[in-house]
């Protein structure tokens, strides 16, 4: 039974400070400490730091956002921060309470969390003209803090996450479990079955310790003991890794096979023509749309989440079947990237905050432990370029230098399925999608799956919206 | 040669000129042409993206031509392809080898100057390969151990060197000959680096990055030292020395600044010349061999042939004067001066003087630095602090503010700016309200008497005028520094101050309605035209001493015999004359309107805030336009350039004085956009560790460095203080301020024992 590593600790502590709570998205990204340190410096600057917004409206626009995917944990979590900055209490009634200038952000939020490719230069001049405008350096705050939360949601659902312990439906402690609170948790929490799953320390999601500082914090450190129990909602009973056959219906392919797929595109040189590999791309494209969402939609929305959003019918559509075929090309990333233009327009506009969010997508594209499965010393970087492209041109973003056949000779169509509805449905998305998905992974493993359509997800949103506001700006 | 463009079908992303400068290659998505440069146009000779099979392999990054034969082209496709075009083929046989090695995007190709047949690319997967178009496959690949490679350049001095700079902000000198190892590294930039060029005569590397500076690198020691760095204000994305010029380069930016800029080195902060005529960002230069013409290309999808004679030189319309004036008033002026006048030095304290032979761009200056000390000790400026700290410009209402903020110029002797605030509260605050209902009732009186009062100020016209000048130039002496005077009105106000009754403690029949009217519209009238001056006729205002807002005003002013006659030297001819223009114009407009339903007080207001802000005092009229609040709106002619001008200047002058908390408030209470958003600029300032100094980022009470947070206790109960801390400047111990307030109401030496006499209060 492992310690949690110090550096993981003392980030928890850091994410306590910063939230008053070390709530189950920073438990479950523990997995990933390099990650996690910019993750929390991310959110914490966006929602906390210096910028232009004031503090109130950034909670407020974190649920608008968090609200398209109907997220109520996200949304409870941002209420509660809204009212400790002093928000007006009445604009918790709806979006029908809140000032016109909140309101008109809305056309941004709905579009970027769907069909980010329907954004154009109107809508950044809508906002910045006439009454109630908003300034460019605030347009491109509240543009990162939804893309934030939007993408934060594709990585809520698919791992989980469970209500906080203060939040209705959290999670509650049968008498039992309250004797094992003691100092010696360790060996009753292992007798409880709850840390014994697996063989490997490694895969531990948390091991328990008597953290002093962030026990403390947390109900006597109770809540560190269990937290597969309540972080990651009872993955316990999930737990078929290595054991459980693949279901007959859909016939997983295991990690050798994968792996000798790896070595064979590595080997092989490229001899296929462009034309191809255009073609490639969209029968990606064409491909994803034909597959669904993992799980039916969740019926109905919750009376108190819903008064958060308008337009409940405008979801995702597949970018291979925009109607708008003709005017909205694809986006090549080679025309409008990151590093060279994203980047700079995002730094000039909202101070420091592309040195952040640059941080944290190259932590979560390069992150690798050279493992897969319990296998060591894997190159896992095609893997993971595929899991990256793939998300992206869920979002119609192109790279001109990959060859998307990779797509379909690594991910085979459950983890696509998984991917897709994470990506572009994750409240469809449930802890039981999660577990039928890569068997055979790890769950650190799994959840940098999820990290991954986090940011590349994030990084997308974020590509179309400057793009937008660059071309407002140059013209 | 003139500036000659042309528009393409799609953004350009490079350009390449063959070895005599007479023809250039463009490339990008979707454009790759050929195109000859004529004396007034470009002739296209080719397009090579006419072939049918189009592919991605023609979407380019990066256009090179070979510099030793005009038939061969390459460039660096998006897809990780390196191409070579030869030009005399034509259709499909034109690619002549299609190099699918990269695994990533190429981003640079470059041909090597001397050796035919040999080019270099540099790509996203972080390799460099070397090839010779011979061969169907790389000759040599070099690793970088980076993540990508943006640009590779052959040296011009060292025929096997090349440079690569990288997205980690290194720099990487190579031998050809050598792939295992690289022959020098070092870290140039904090940022991804975007480009390099080498110099074409000295052993000079400019490299150019994200972080927006271009470095020049001296290379000829084995340890680089950094001669220049330049600062722009964008990234920047491509950057080309000027021929026969060595200390200027060309550089385009990444993003938001559409311009190319031509950087004199030597002069890192401001252009040497600048070319606007792009629309979008420039992706490409290159000089057409001399140093008067050069050629650029851009994401708005021209090519642009520029001359140097239509650059704009953004350092010719720098100022070259320069002006500031502290908080005491002393003032410091520099400005060039003439070389040939070396002989006399004035009042001056500094003198600098260089001297430049190295260019023709050059010539000798000398610039003079003035200062000059303020002798007479004035008690504006701590009156400025004192205002500034008091006056209370939101949260309450409106006449609150006003009656406050009239208090507290009265209190540090501004009788006039006292005044001012009870002007503007009789005309905006609740009396206005109850004015226009007075007047529904007796609006015929009013009217008569209004008449008759502007009879009666006719005849009193020139009397008037003059008073209005007197008071005028006293204003003057009240700002400025003429203390006898002033004095004189503090007194005169003292003496009237006697009269002064309780808010609301009048009451009146009908007859005296009439007076108390007639009374009211003089007042206002006088309020008007003279800001803060009444006319001083005791007939009018004796009967209404009982009236609360008018016995205010004319206690301000005194009878004009109290003034002796001002010779002030700055008497501002300006507000004088305007003042006496105001008086026709005025008659007329109340005798023009029979019903005279609510008269606006708005132009005259406006007239007091431009007299005072003319004057210097933007303090006033600033603060009066804040506390006006939603009655802004009625002033209308008041345009807001010249309120902008007004916010700036008490901004800057609160920055002067260090009152940043004021400053930050009329920013956040400013209602011009341009204004408010200075506070989305950061405003963070962060308290230091006081162990280790580092900045206290995460929150003021833990030290990420130390991890501790000792810094922080409270010397009484121990705790980490996590709100206001207070502590003893002398001894430096502190804690909660409760804690410490408990402490101190009993002691006298400092809690920790240190035996410090802290003095607190």
């Amino acid at each position: 039974m492992g310690q949690i590593p110090q550096n993981t600790r003392t980030l928890f502590v850091e994410a306590f400070l910063q939230n008053n709570r070390l709530d189950h998205v920073s438990q479950v990204m523990g997995y990933h400490p390099s990650y996690l340190d910019n993750f929390l410096k991310t959110q914490n600057f966006i929602l906390r730091g210096d910028g232009p917004l004031p503090y109130d409206y950034r909670h407020y626009i974190a649920i608008m956002a968090a609200g398209r995917h109907q997220c109520s944990y996200l949304i409870q979590l941002q209420k509660q921060e809204f009212l400790v900055q002093g928000g007006d209490q009445s604009w918790l009634k709806g979006l029908h309470c809140i000032p016109q200038k909140l309101r008109n952000l809305y056309d941004i939020n709905k579009i970027l969390a769907h069909r980010p490719w329907l954004l154009n230069k109107s809508h950044i001049e809508k906002l910045t003209k006439g009454k109630d405008s908003w300034s460019l350096a605030e347009v491109v705050h509240a543009i990162v803090i939804l893309t934030h939360f939007h993408s934060l949601c594709s990585f809520v659902f698919p791992c989980g996450v469970n209500q906080e312990l203060d939040q209705a439906g959290g999670y509650r402690y049968p008498e039992t479990l309250q004797m094992l609170n003691n100092p010696g948790g360790n060996s009753v929490a292992a007798a409880t079955g709850v840390s014994k799953k697996s063989s490997d320390p490694k895969d531990i999601p948390i091991p328990n310790d008597t953290r002093p500082t962030a026990g403390k914090i947390l109900n006597g450190g109770r809540l560190n003991n269990f937290i597969n129990k309540i972080g990651v909602a009872d993955w316990t009973s999930g737990r078929t890794q290595n054991q459980s056959p693949p279901s007959p219906t859909e016939p997983e392919v295991g990690i050798s096979t994968l792996m000798q797929r790896m070595k064979t595109l590595s080997e092989q040189t490229q001899e296929c023509t462009p034309v191809e590999l255009a073609k490639r791309f969209e029968n990606v494209e064409t491909q994803s749309a034909e597959l669904g969402a993992v799980g039916p939609e969740p019926q109905g929305t919750p009376a108190d989440i819903g008064i958060f959003i308008e337009d409940t019918q405008f979801i995702y559509q597949d970018f291979a079947k925009r109607d708008e075929h003709q005017s909205i090309p694809t986006f090549r990333v080679q025309d409008y990237s990151w590093d060279d233009h994203a980047y700079s327009l995002v730094n000039r506009l909202y101070n420091d905050v592309g040195n952040l969010l640059d941080d944290k997508f190259k932590t979560a594209y390069n992150l690798t432990y050279y493992t897969m499965g319990g296998r060591t010393d894997v190159d896992t970087s095609r893997f993971r370029r595929a899991i990256w492209n793939y998300i992206q041109c869920l979002l119609g973003i192109r790279h001109d230098d990959y060859d998307y056949g990779e797509i379909n000779q690594l991910l085979e169509k459950s983890l696509k399925t998984f991917i897709k509805s994470a990506c572009c449905y994750p409240e469809c998305v449930t802890k039981k999608d999660y577990l039928k998905v890569l068997r055979e992974f790890k769950h650190s493993e799994k959840v940098h799956v999820n990290l991954m359509v986090l940011e590349a997800r994030m990084q997308a949103e974020l590509l179309y919206a400057l793009r937008t506001v660059n071309r407002y700006m140059t013209n | 040669m003139s500036t000659i463009s042309v528009l393409q079908e799609g953004p350009v992303n490079a350009l390449a000129l063959n070895k005599d400068n007479s023809q250039v290659a463009i490339g990008g998505r979707n454009v790759f042409k050929v195109y000859s440069i004529e004396e007034d146009c470009f002739k296209e000779i080719c397009n090579l993206r006419a072939s049918k099979h189009l592919n991605l392999s023609f979407s380019c990054n990066d256009v090179a031509w070979s510099s030793t034969d005009d038939n061969y082209l390459a460039t660096a496709a998006t897809n990780g392809h390196v191409c070579v075009w030869n030009l005399t083929k034509s259709g499909k046989a034109m690619q002549e080898q299609v190099y699918q090695e990269h695994k990533r995007t190429v981003n640079k190709v470059n041909f090597h100057s001397s050796e035919p047949y040999r080019l270099i690319s540099g790509s996203q997967d972080g390799t460099m390969r070397y090839f010779d178009m011979r061969c169907k496959a790389a000759v040599a690949t070099f690793l970088s151990n980076t993540e990508s490679v943006r640009d590779v350049q052959f040296s011009p001095h060292m025929p096997h060197t090349f440079a690569a700079v990288s997205e980690n902000g290194s720099v990487q000198l190579w031998d050809v000959r050598r792939t295992e190892k690289c022959i020098q590294q070092f870290t140039a930039h904090s940022g991804p680096i975007f480009a390099c060029d080498w110099h074409p005569e000295a052993t000079w590397l400019a490299t150019a990055s994200r972080d927006k500076t271009i470095k020049v690198w001296d290379l000829t020691t084995s340890k680089p030292t950094l001669d220049y760095t330049i600062h722009t204000i964008a990234s920047i994305g491509h950057v080309k020395w000027r021929p026969q010029r060595k200390y200027h380069i060309a550089s385009c930016a990444l993003v938001v600044d559409c311009s190319i800029n031509i950087w004199d080195i030597r002069r890192p902060f401001i252009p040497f010349a600048a070319f606007n005529e792009h629309k979008d960002i420039a992706s490409g230069v290159a000089w057409r061999g001399d140093s008067q013409v050069f050629l650029s290309t851009s994401r708005d999808c021209s090519l642009i042939q520029h001359s140097f004679k239509d650059a704009s030189r953004p350092a010719s319309k720098a100022n070259i004067q320069a002006l500031d004036i502290s908080t005491k008033g002393n003032t410091l002026f520099g400005m060039r001066v003439p070389v040939s006048t070396n002989t006399t030095k004035p009042t001056g304290l500094m003198r600098k003087s260089s001297t430049s032979t190295i260019s023709d761009q050059f010539h000798q200056s000398a610039s003079v630095l003035h200062q000059f000390t303020h002798v007479s000790v004035c008690n504006d400026l701590s009156s400025f602090e004192f205002l500034a700290k008091n006056y209370i410009l939101y949260g309450r209402s409106f006449p609150e503010m006003c009656e406050h903020n009239a208090a507290v110029a009265k209190e540090c002797g501004k009788s006039n700016i006292s005044t001012i605030w009870k002007i503007v509260n009789t005309m905006y605050g609740e009396l206005y309200v109850k004015i226009q209902a007075m007047h529904n009732n007796g609006g015929l009186n009013l009217m008569n008497n209004v008449d008759a009062s502007s009879t009666e100020k006719k005849n009193n016209d020139v009397v008037g005028e003059a008073a209005a000048a007197q008071f005028s130039s006293a204003d003057d002496d009240v700002e400025g520094e003429d203390q006898v005077d002033h004095t004189a009105v503090a007194n005169g106000y003292h003496t009237y101050n006697k009269y002064g009754h309780p808010k609301g403690d009048f009451s009146f029949g009908e007859n005296e309605l009439d007076l108390e009217l007639d009374a009211l519209s003089i007042d206002y009238r006088n309020g008007m035209r003279n800001q803060n001056q009444l006319q001083q006729q005791e007939d009018w205002t004796l009967p209404n001493e009982a009236f609360n807002i008018r016995h205010e005003i004319r206690d301000r002013s005194p009878p004009p015999e109290q003034f002796p006659n001002n010779n002030s030297p700055d008497f501002n001819d300006d507000s004088h004359s305007s003042t006496v223009d105001e008086q026709p114009t005025w008659l007329v407009s109340v005798s023009k309107i029979p019903p005279m339903p609510i008269w606006d007080p708005s132009a005259s207001l406006i007239e007091s805030l431009k007299h005072h802000a003319e004057k210097g005092d933007v303090q006033t009229s600033v603060s009066v336009l804040i506390v006006l609040g939603e009655h802004r709106k009625n002033l209308k002619t008041l345009d807001e350039n010249t309120v902008t001008h007004w916010l700036m200047g008490y901004i800057q002058t609160l920055e002067r004085f260090r009152l940043w908390n004021v400053k930050a408030l009329v920013i956040e209470l400013a209602w011009i956009p341009s204004i408010s958003q200075m506070n989305q600029q950061s405003t963070r300032i962060n308290t230091n560790c006081s162990q280790c100094l580092k900045p206290l980022q995460r929150s003021g009470w833990l030290c990420d460095r130390c991890h501790s947070t000792d810094a922080s206790r409270c010397s009484i109960c121990h705790q980490v203080v996590k709100g206001l801390y207070v502590w003893c400047q002398g001894c430096s111990h502190g804690g909660h301020l409760m804690h410490m307030q408990e402490w101190f109401s009993k002691n006298k030496q400092c809690p920790t024992g240190c035996g410090h006499l802290c003095e607190y209060r």
